[in-house]
């Protein structure tokens, strides 16, 4: 599955995808992982920490580049995949389920607005490729 | 091949030192002393000479093959700028002599390179002042950030933000940030700059200044770019230059012409000084007047009877950022090389970068994709997607022409290319030379539509095959070797 149809999605390829009351859960796009290549490093926030809209959470490195990951909205990470650096496979396996990188409390439910939708999203990604 | 102590076969010697005839005058103890003898390698002289003469062999270098790695300017060192740096006047002098009493003295042609350097880049760049300390170009770029703090601090300025185009050095965001500043990414335009549009909205009062790398590592040359610093003046804010690209406009343009206040020069890449793993570097800083005070200590002077001294008493200066007066065997073969060349010299080596790399662009445009084909400064960005779509991606690319006998260009980066294959010729190859990679790289581009497996097994002719860089990141063990 190239693109999640419930999830919405920013330029930077992050998704986000409503889990239950506010929960949101936030990962890496198939797009994303497919040029970034191989990941041979990542870093994730700690449990707790806030962050705005847009502001860097964490940061995913492969053997092509480095790049920073964005929060889609701002909100507090309330759980972390404490896996998925150990084992990037998992991530490009299932990219919008067990690869999800962090859980989030939203903090303001109408960021969700600004981000693209499936559909969008996969207009962008024709522009892009 | 076999590491020297593989080689080793017991009993052998290379040298037979006599026995002591002197009695041994301290007497450790027994805790202190060896068990057994230390494992070294046994093996005459000429076993080990040709041991690293066959190691010397591997390397890869500019002074064996073609180097085009983009945006590291990999020109050819001259050796006449080596052999002056081994003058035992430069080579032998010990760096605490200029502040021992009546040092200075002993010290003078030292100081005098320091302080003629200084004048000559402050006359490349259009600054007018310089520190020769910085090591490499990121430090370089550190201390001109901090100067920036220091300048804003200075004013009472509160400001937050430093802004970075989305195609610039990795470096240039993290010397930002270990500076304490926050970094903005400013998107590029359609013709692959820094817009213009987006920068306008980006600023406010909390901006510190701008870094920026003209030409870009697209190798396009901003025509705003004397607007832009206007524009971070407006708010206050220092625009800073990284010169990691400066062979595109040596004796052509000058920074501080443009509006710039800060600007690192890269003497391992514009002036010739070795490069990589030949090391060290030096990144030396210029500024503008206004911010001359901010310089690290110690700097140069010239006194009045035309001798050179250190001066210490700068109360506003950011302080000691490497020991002592920064790589000085490197500034000296700067030093050497600039004057080498002189001003018309310098010009060309701008020319025929620029020549070289746009050559090179023409050349291959039918072959891979290059979304700005636009007349290019010292370097060229294509892309291999076109190779990719069967199944030859840039790094294969890569790894063909090592196949071929050229160090492949710069890849994956800059991030805002796909499959970014970043070429950069330099002035020092002749065409005869670059023909050659040309017709290398047409034939790779050729051989990924006939038989793209072949590419794929690259490299089959060097001393290691293709290494699996995943494995080497993800399960790091250095303890083995």
């Amino acid at each position: 599955m190239m693109i999640d149809a419930d999830a919405r999605y920013l330029k930077s390829h992050e998704w986000i995808k409503e889990q239950k009351d506010d929960v949101f859960s936030v990962g890496l796009s198939v797009y994303a992982l497919e040029q970034l290549g191989d990941i041979v490093y990542m870093e994730l926030p700690e449990v707790g920490k806030e962050f705005k809209k847009e502001e860097p959470f964490g940061v995913v490195e492969s053997v092509k580049s480095a790049a920073d990951m964005y929060m889609p909205i701002s909100g507090k990470i309330i759980a972390v995949n404490v896996d998925a650096p150990d084992n990037p496979d998992m991530l490009s396996k299932d990219a919008y389920g067990d690869g999800w990188l962090i859980k989030i409390e939203a903090a303001d439910l109408a960021e969700l607005d600004a981000l693209m939708d499936a559909a969008a999203y996969g207009k962008f990604l024709e522009t892009e490729g | 091949m076999e590491l020297v102590f593989e080689k080793s076969v017991k009993g052998r010697r290379g040298l037979r030192i006599a026995k002591s005839d002197v009695p041994t005058c301290v007497n450790l103890d027994q805790s202190l002393l060896r068990g057994k003898d230390a494992e070294l390698p046994e093996l005459s002289e000429l076993d080990v000479v040709r041991h690293f003469t066959e190691l010397s062999r591997r390397n890869f270098g500019v002074d064996t093959n073609f180097y085009p790695l983009g945006s590291c300017t990999m020109k050819y060192n001259p050796k006449v700028c080596e052999r002056i740096a081994t003058y035992p006047g430069f080579a032998h002098l010990h760096p605490l002599l200029p502040q021992l009493r009546s040092g200075g003295m002993l010290t003078q042609g030292a100081l005098e390179v320091l302080y003629e350097m200084d004048v000559i880049l402050c006359e490349i760049c259009g600054m007018d002042a310089f520190t020769m300390q910085p090591m490499a170009g990121a430090h370089g770029e550190l201390t001109g950030i901090m100067m920036m703090a220091a300048y804003h601090q200075d004013r009472g300025n509160t400001k937050t933000k430093i802004l970075v185009p989305d195609s610039a050095h990795g470096t240039n965001p993290a010397s930002a940030a270990i500076a304490g500043y926050t970094v903005r990414s400013v998107p590029s335009d359609e013709n692959g700059l820094m817009s213009f549009e987006a920068l306008k909205e980006m600023l406010d009062d909390e901006v510190a200044g701008i870094m920026l790398t003209c030409p870009n590592t697209l190798g396009l040359f901003n025509p705003h770019v004397r607007e832009i610093c206007d524009l971070i003046h407006s708010v206050d804010g220092l625009a800073y230059y990284d010169g990691a690209n400066l062979n595109a406009i040596t004796g052509k343009v000058r920074p501080g012409d443009l509006g710039f206040d800060i600007v690192h020069v890269n003497l391992h890449k514009t002036f010739a000084t070795p490069h990589g793993g030949g090391g060290p570097g030096s990144g030396p800083v210029g500024v503008v007047e206004r911010l001359a005070r901010y310089l690290p200590i110690s700097t140069v002077v010239k006194r009045e009877d035309g001798t050179f001294a250190l001066d210490y008493h700068k109360p506003k200066s950011i302080g000691y950022i490497a020991p002592f007066y920064g790589n000085f065997g490197i500034v000296l073969r700067a030093y050497v090389y600039i004057l080498m060349l002189g001003h018309e010299g310098l010009e060309r080596v701008a020319e025929n970068a620029v020549l070289n790399a746009n050559y090179i662009k023409e050349k291959l445009k039918p072959y891979y994709d290059i979304e700005h084909g636009q007349l290019c400064k010292h370097e060229c960005v294509f892309s291999a997607t076109r190779q990719a779509q069967n199944g030859v991606h840039a790094i294969d690319i890569a790894k063909g022409l090592l196949d071929r006998g050229f160090h492949p260009p710069t890849m994956y980066f800059p991030t805002i290319v796909k499959e970014a294959l970043m070429i950069e010729p330099t002035e020092c190859e002749s065409k005869e030379t670059i023909d050659l990679f040309i017709d290398a790289m047409i034939e790779l581009a050729r051989t990924a539509e006939k038989a793209p497996e072949t590419i794929k097994a690259s490299p089959t002719t060097t001393a290691v095959g293709r290494l699996d860089e995943t494995k080497a990141s993800r399960q790091l063990n250095i303890a083995s070797l």
